[in-house]
């Protein structure tokens, strides 16, 4: 029974998340551009640094680890190729969804949730203010065009990474290197990461909305609901990226 | 006497629990009513219901003629556009000022200017005496300022009814009168339908003029106040002489009950 219940749940937000981001601007009700500005500085914008600083650090560990096997077969020059499409196609729209879920889900999931708690929540309804609209359509929009944004960043410093410790310690040089990594990367590598990207800010948002949505009771049950939407979206990213994996595998 | 909302067999449930045991009602237009009764007889959900919050299992609720709990979301909405409500924490949007708070629902529904907005909420503002006040955040303001400034916003679109949750709950009594005197001038100079709930006698001895009385999910009295004040009904008695339950436990029942089954 519980299962049912939160799968109606579920299918509920999700249903009407769509509702008010796809269907009612055209029946004019008009999107909160304000809040979708404010969100995009909150959980686009102030992510940056963290997104820049823990790319570079992989950029630099994938180098060496690539490096360490490459080495022994006198191959050093494909680090390039590695670094590259490992980064593009896979590590940084996951590292990016990663720390997004960590601060902008477990967010979302605590500020609706405390909403929630406060009876805010029921004051939007009452005062005939579809919460969905008012709460969770901005954060999508914030996140379904952030997400990717924050990608293209982690995947540009990722490479600059690999690059730097390639240049330094490896020894490859800087114009060999970066013909390479030119060479290795096709427009669809970036391309299906930017599309995983948006379907992750996508989960993102849904998960941590309807965290949010679920508390009832008060302070304790925020927290349960906060951890429990880093934990589920950290998990659902990975299986969508598993699924678009899969898809793109065969399909590009 | 004109009615404004009228409940007919209200039937509702918590999960399995029955809350509200097939209840009906009127509540007459323009005065003041209060729903009265103990912790727990179920005046919250009633509430919830009448502002079209919960959807009840069973039973009719009619406001302006108009069966609530049969409408769609944007009816609804309609009909939301003619109610303001305030709730017991005040529940204002702690990311915006209080002007914003109160501009928020003329925002929503209307298409007015945005200056024109904000004079309209300096004035609800004013109205309950927090002039001043407008760029502050709920987080800086008192629980009864909190209550005045979730009041300024329940009136924003000029409703014809007024709903209050708990209004003295968490306040001074000085605090919790001056309120109870902002409740006795909007009715007069607005003429609006007002419904309080409430478990506070001096309050409703001096807002009320019409009381619904709840008790364990059932209505045991409805009618004006003084003909509450007149009831022989001991359960009201009880309820007006602030006379503790009697304790109805037999010595075996007290064991049954801590041995746990």
């Amino acid at each position: 029974m519980q299962i049912l219940k939160n799968i109606h749940d579920a299918s509920k937000i999700i249903n009407d998340t769509f509702y008010w981001t796809v269907i009612s601007p055209f029946k004019g009700k008009k999107v909160r551009y304000r809040a979708v500005i404010s969100e995009v500085v909150k959980t686009g914008y102030n992510s940056i640094p963290i997104v820049a600083v823990i790319s570079l650090f992989v950029g630099i560990i994938l180098a060496l680890q690539a490096a360490y096997q490459l080495k022994r077969f006198g191959a050093l020059i494909y680090v390039a190729d590695l670094v590259g499409v490992s980064i593009t196609r896979e590590l940084g729209p996951i590292l990016t969804a990663i720390i997004v879920s960590g601060r902008s889900g477990s967010a979302f999931a605590a500020e609706i949730g405390s909403m929630k708690a406060a009876e805010e929540v029921d004051a939007l309804v009452s005062m005939g203010i579809n919460p969905v609209r008012f709460l969770v359509v901005p954060k999508l929009l914030a996140l379904m065009f952030m997400l990717p944004a924050l990608t293209v960043i982690s995947d540009f410093i990722g490479l600059l990474g690999g690059f730097l410790l390639s240049v330094t310690l490896l020894e490859i040089h800087p114009y060999n290197y970066f013909q390479q990594t030119v060479n290795a990367l096709l427009v669809k590598d970036v391309m299906t990461g930017l599309i995983k990207a948006w379907a992750f800010g996508i989960v993102i948002t849904i998960v941590g909305a309807y965290q949010g949505f679920k508390v009832e009771g008060g302070a304790e049950e925020v927290g349960q609901r906060t951890t429990a939407s880093v934990v589920t979206s950290i998990l659902l990213v990975i299986v969508f990226d598993l699924f678009f994996t899969t898809l793109f595998y065969y399909f590009t | 006497m004109e009615t404004a909302i009228e409940v007919r067999n209200l039937t509702t449930h918590y999960g399995d629990r029955e809350i509200l045991k097939n209840i009906s009602f009127t509540i007459p237009r323009g005065k003041t009513t209060v729903i009265l009764g103990g912790s727990g007889c179920g005046k919250s959900t009633l509430l919830k219901h009448l502002i079209g919050l919960l959807k009840p299992t069973r039973g009719n609720i009619l406001i302006n003629d108009k069966d609530i709990t049969a409408m769609d979301e944007e009816g609804m909405n309609n009909v939301r556009q003619k109610m303001g409500v305030l709730f017991q924490g005040a529940a204002l949007l702690n990311s915006m000022t209080i002007l914003d708070n109160v501009a928020l629902p003329v925002r929503e529904h209307t298409k007015l200017e945005d200056s024109t907005i904000r004079i309209m909420g300096r004035m609800k503002l004013d109205l309950v005496g927090l002039s001043g006040f407008e760029g502050f955040y709920p987080s800086q303001l008192s629980g009864g300022m909190k209550k005045r400034a979730g009041l300024a916003r329940a009136m924003a679109l000029d409703p014809e009814l007024l709903f209050f949750d708990e209004p003295s709950a968490g306040l001074d009594p000085v605090t919790a009168a001056g309120l109870d005197e902002l409740i006795l001038k909007l009715r007069k100079v607005f003429r609006m339908t007002i419904i309080v709930v409430t478990h506070e006698l001096p309050s409703v001895f001096m807002i009320a003029d019409y009381v619904i009385m709840l008790d364990v999910g059932e209505v045991i009295f409805a009618g004006p106040l003084e003909e509450l004040k007149a009831s022989e009904n001991p359960r009201i008695r009880m309820f007006l002489e602030r006379k503790p339950e009697k304790e109805t436990y037999s010595p075996e029942d007290y064991l049954r009950t801590i041995i746990g089954d």
